[in-house]
């Protein structure tokens, strides 16, 4: 039974996982006997009532009511209890406990960003404490994109314009992938992300430590950090620091090269354009590449920058 | 082949598919009314996104509404439903087998239904004159509302399509005009008339709900 | 021929036998000749034949499209293309299948040929408009290939707003494509619906009425009243992308979800579009081969129209997570839930036919069983997405992706083969060659099942769709899918050779090989250009197999002057005995 468990499903790990896992295993059980039953009921009579021979003649039976009123109420009820459970267990995931804990998630092409109470951010891993209800209010800046955690058994949109919710409790410390599962272009698929659920107090400290959004650990060099945040911040989802075409230019050897844009004109790459690309990503298109970019103004504060443009001019 | 004498059956323009003329007749009409259905379920798509934003947006509605002409739009609702009458007529003409009042009441429409564009014309190019373009290309700065292109892309898009409804429009009555003084019609053979009749009515009836929906907003 | 007399309540007519002829010397296909007649036809045979081809070849096409986008993902990295090439070719998997195979292949190829003869009709209501209607769709499937080779889409066939508003290639041609080929299923369906009311023949009452007819009504209904708010949407998507008009741009007071609401306001209705007309093929193809009459007549007759009528108010539930009420998710979701009876109900009375029948499997009822198991799978996959918590896990994962395979290819592609292998004789006058049919049908179940049971599997453990890269995780899975889909392919392949080398070489068929009751198979194979010589007369039910083959071949020559169908109450006296139509 738990090898069948494991075989469809994945690792049950908020408290409402197992809710949807024994609605999941009620459906799925009705409907195979449901199947075998009725497959059963065909395999034998297409054995018994094969032709015989050409000039078989067979009786008139148009209908039987008892038997189709029973065939049409049986389902019907059995719908009911199904699209009630369903209901059931959507509203637990839908309201939120009073003490839930909030972060403030941000999707765009193609990274989801956190931002906590204290200023604390972080991009792709969301940090969260166990045994504790946890809200996201998310929102999104370009198009839509959606937040799924399978082991959480929870998926909800993340709409541009406007706030979604939605809130999970994860009792044990432990790691789980988040999918983007609504599609939103070249890096749909490469837009992953991490819950990270720690201790409480474990949790408290990570949050201490990153109060305030990002500056440099002490203990890196400038381009070590620029290598940090490149992973980060997902940079190179698009861009790729070895060579190879991706959605965006690779970095290898782009310093001091000189670029090509859309309209003609050319410019040799230093730390301003690299400033600029990053804040103003479409005021110069590279030739041969989508306009696709987002801004990382506000995002990115100037240490942050100078530490990505250092790594790349490492790049050579 | 069944040998078919009965005298309705006479016209050239019967089909070898039908029993009859009155067969023809029928499901000429069923099919245009089908097809109206299918119009109403086209401009019911417009009509749900003006509710949502009217639902969200009340104010503005009742702002951009000021920047409509009430007078000329209330001269093409006239228009539109005398273009109907003489639709009406054109087809009690047929019945009647009085040919000449076919074409003439077809021409009443014809030139009804060409006043209603004129004014509709007017109507646009007054307001790009101040810069109320659909949308992007929104450019008016006398209506105190962020979302005032909203109003006006629904606007363009709701009476641009019923437009292109009313020229497609023309164009049939033009056809029947010409064919009916080609002698096509009779009190025997109308059928385009009359379908062609339904189709107008429809056009007419939207203009009715377009016209307080934009115009006659309090 | 022997004649006999008949009374009804207003005139005498007269009621004679006529034997199909088995090998007619003048048929559609040779009244009129070349490539001229072809094209300028109005005859809706031949323009259901045109349609059959049309959708074949893209069905071939989408078919390619699926191949290649399987093949990608053998790794969990990029495996021969680029991820935008991956996306484009989902994209235009999932529009070609849906708008150029699905929506139009049982009504417009298979409806368009069957349904007159078996209203006894001469012609569909509109025949001009058929016509309008092939070319409507070529022009728009000409336009959506354009629009392919000129930028391509990489937007999903859901076209979901803001981001095919604001993403590049030509989206906008391929939403004005498929803004043309809606025109084309409208005239269809309103075309359908005419000649269903009004050209039945004399004695054909609504209770004698074929299921494949009824299906086709009902598939009609929502085909009118679905396709002009797509039309609107794509319209309004065209308008935003060129004018910015900002109704689905948050940026400009707009809201995207709106967008997904007009979308599936269609789109829902449009998998029933394509899914009923397949059930009437079921009902056809089932009570011929078992030589029996269809149980629960009814049932199956007024549960289509059910469907058509509740498919319209599902819609919602394609939007549990998009951030919708959760009032308005728990009403989706029940009415959701109630489309399931109706369905559920066709499936029982369905078996229930096969009791006491006298069963042949021929290829075609081999064909339905397929349908049969992967339908059921299908639907019940169906019942565990409409529960709202079950979605919310299962929403655009693989597991969706398996469901809505199980339908439109396990039903709706099974169901079609089903159809062209039972109507092939009628259509062409050749047999198939048997038993590489069987061969065939079963290559494509197993074929099938390889490929879309791992994806259930994939599903419920989170794998989303549309993913270019993967985590290795799903490796194994992905790669027995990917072998699946290749022995799919075989299949459709060998389905597609025996099927035309039948045409040249396949055994001359009878007019009724079957032993149909059904009206359609009462005439010649390869009918006449104006399909009845003589006007047929009903008196008999398509399904009724208690009665004499006698009764079936009845045509009425004279006195035809009040011919519309809906004279209920024609008594028709057939050597020197009473036969009362019911």
């Amino acid at each position: 039974m738990n090898a069948i468990r494991d075989f469809l499903l994945p690792p049950a790990k908020s408290t409402l996982a197992e809710q949807h896992d024994t609605l999941f295993w009620f459906v799925h059980g009705s409907s195979l006997i449901l199947t075998i039953g009725l497959i059963a009921v065909l395999i034998y009579f297409i054995y018994k009532y094969r032709r015989k021979s050409e000039d078989e003649v067979t009786p008139l039976i148009t209908h039987n009511s008892a038997l189709e009123v029973t065939w049409s109420v049986i389902p019907l009820i059995l719908v009911l209890i199904v699209f009630g459970w369903g209901y059931q267990v959507f509203m637990n995931q839908q309201i939120v406990p009073d003490d839930a804990y909030e972060v403030k998630v941000t999707a765009q092409k193609w990274i989801w960003q956190f931002q906590y109470e204290n200023g604390a951010q972080s991009t792709g891993k969301l940090h969260v404490p166990a045994d504790r209800p946890v809200k996201l209010i998310m929102s999104s800046k370009d198009v839509i994109h959606s937040f799924f955690v399978p082991d959480y058994r929870l998926k909800q949109d993340v709409v541009p314009g406007r706030y979604t919710e939605m809130w999970f409790n994860a009792p044990e410390p432990g790691e789980s992938i988040i999918f983007c599962t609504e599609y939103c272009g070249d890096g749909h698929s490469d837009m992953l992300g991490e819950v990270i659920v720690h201790e409480q107090d474990e949790f408290e400290n990570w949050l201490a430590e990153n109060a305030g959004g990002g500056s440099q650990p002490e203990d890196l060099a400038p381009e070590e950090w620029g290598e940090q945040l490149a992973q980060e911040w997902a940079c190179t989802t698009c861009h790729s620091t070895d060579g190879s075409q991706m959605t965006g230019p690779t970095w290898q050897g782009k310093f001091g090269s000189e670029q090509t844009f859309e309209d003609g004109s050319t410019v040799t790459v230093d730390e301003n354009y690299l400033r600029e690309s990053i804040l103003e990503p479409n005021a110069k298109i590279v030739e041969g590449y989508p306009a696709v970019m987002n801004t990382y103004q506000g995002q990115l504060n100037d240490d942050q920058i100078n530490a990505i443009i250092e790594y790349i001019k490492t790049l050579k | 082949m069944a040998d078919h004498s009965s005298s309705t059956t006479h016209s050239r323009f019967f089909q070898h598919h039908f029993v009859d003329a009155d067969q023809q007749f029928e499901t000429a009409k069923m099919g245009m009314w089908i097809f109206l259905v299918t119009e109403i379920l086209m401009f019911g798509g417009l009509f749900a996104a003006y509710i949502v934003f009217r639902l969200w947006y009340p104010d503005l509605f009742t702002q951009a509404s000021t920047q409509l002409n009430t007078f000329w739009g209330g001269v093409n609702t006239v228009v539109l439903i005398g273009s109907s009458l003489t639709v009406a007529m054109a087809i009690k003409s047929a019945q009647l087998n009085q040919k000449k009042n076919i074409a003439i009441n077809l021409g009443i429409t014809l030139a009804l239904a060409a006043v209603f564009m004129v004014i509709k014309y007017f109507e646009w190019t007054h307001k790009f004159e101040l810069g109320i373009f659909p949308g992007q290309f929104y450019d008016f700065g006398g209506i105190e509302h962020e979302k005032a292109n909203v109003f006006f892309s629904l606007y363009y898009l709701m009476t641009g399509l019923h437009g292109i409804h009313v020229l497609i429009g023309m164009g049939l009555m033009g056809w029947l005009l010409w064919r009916s003084l080609k002698n096509h019609f009779d009190s025997e053979y109308y059928t385009p008339i009359e379908i062609t009749g339904l189709y107008w009515h429809l056009v007419d009836i939207i203009w009715i709900f377009l016209f307080p929906l934009f115009y006659l907003i309090e | 021929m022997d004649t006999a007399e008949s009374s009804s309540t207003s005139k005498k007519i007269q009621v004679q036998r006529f034997k199909p002829d088995d090998n007619p010397d003048k048929h559609y296909l040779n009244e009129e000749t070349g490539l001229w007649a072809w094209l300028t036809t109005v005859d809706h045979k031949k323009i259901g034949v045109m349609f059959l081809s049309a959708v074949t070849f893209f069905f071939f096409i989408g078919g390619i499209m699926a191949l290649l986008v399987r093949t990608e993902l053998w790794t969990p990295a990029k495996t021969f293309i680029e991820a935008n090439t991956y996306n484009q070719l989902f994209t235009l998997h999932g529009a070609i299948m849906v708008f150029l195979f699905l929506v139009p292949a049982v009504p417009a190829a298979l409806g368009n040929f069957i349904l007159p003869l078996q209203l006894g009709a001469k012609d569909v209501a509109f025949p001009k408009l058929n016509l309008l209607s092939f070319y409507l769709y070529l022009t728009g499937a000409f336009v959506a290939i354009f629009a392919i080779l000129n930028g391509g889409i990489d937007t999903g066939w859901t076209f979901y707003t803001p981001y095919s508003s604001t993403t590049g290639g030509a989206v906008t041609t391929m939403v004005f494509g498929v803004f043309i080929i809606g025109f084309s299923s409208i005239l269809t369906g309103v075309n359908f619906i005419t000649t269903i009311h009004k050209l039945r023949a004399p004695g054909l009452t609504w209770d004698k009425l074929s299921l494949f007819s009824w299906s086709l009504y009902a598939t009609s209904i929502i085909q009118i009243l679905a396709t002009p708010v797509l039309a609107i949407t794509l319209a309004l998507i065209g308008m935003e992308r060129i004018l910015g008009i900002g109704i689905f741009d948050p940026a400009m007071g707009g809201d995207p979800v709106l967008f997904q609401h007009f979308f599936w306001f269609y789109s829902h209705p449009a998998v029933y579009i394509m899914i009923v007309p397949g059930f009437g093929v079921v009902s056809e193809v089932i009570s011929t081969f078992s030589r029996k009459h269809i149980f629960g007549y009814w049932a199956i007759a007024l549960s289509s129209l059910a469907i058509a009528f509740i498919s319209f108010l599902v819609w919602g539930h394609h939007m549990f997570v998009s951030g919708q009420a959760s009032l308005a998710s728990m009403v989706f979701s029940f009415l959701t839930f109630l489309v399931g009876i109706p369905t559920g109900i066709k499936m029982f009375n369905w078996t229930a036919t096969l009791y006491k029948g006298s069963i042949d499997i021929k290829s075609p009822l081999l064909y339905i069983f397929g349908f049969f198991f992967l339908f059921l799978v299908g639907g019940l996959t169906g019942i565990v997405l409409a529960s709202i918590a079950l979605d919310v896990h299962l929403h655009d994962t693989y597991y969706v992706v398996a469901h809505f395979h199980f339908v439109m290819v396990g039903g709706m592609v099974m169901a079609l083969l089903a159809g062209v292998h039972y109507w092939w004789p009628k259509i062409t006058g050749r047999m198939y060659n048997e038993v590489m049919a069987k061969i065939a049908c079963g290559i494509i179940f197993v074929g099938f099942n390889v490929t879309f049971l791992p994806q259930f599997v994939m599903g419920s453990q989170g794998m989303p769709r549309r993913y270019f890269n993967y985590i290795e995780q799903f490796q194994p899975f992905h790669q027995v899918s990917t072998i699946g889909s290749y022995i799919l392919g075989l299949g459709f392949l060998m389905v597609f050779y025996y099927l035309v080398k039948s045409l040249f070489t396949g055994k001359k068929a009878t007019a009724n090989p079957w032993g149909s009751r059904a009206l359609e198979w009462q005439i010649n194979t390869r009918p006449p250009l104006h399909n009845f010589h003589h006007i047929p007369v009903i008196i008999n039910g398509p399904y009724d197999y208690h009665k004499p083959m006698e009764e079936f071949q009845l045509g009425l020559a004279e006195s035809t002057g009040d011919g519309h169908g809906q004279q209920s109450d024609i008594k028709v006296t057939s050597d020197g005995k009473e036969i009362n139509a019911e």
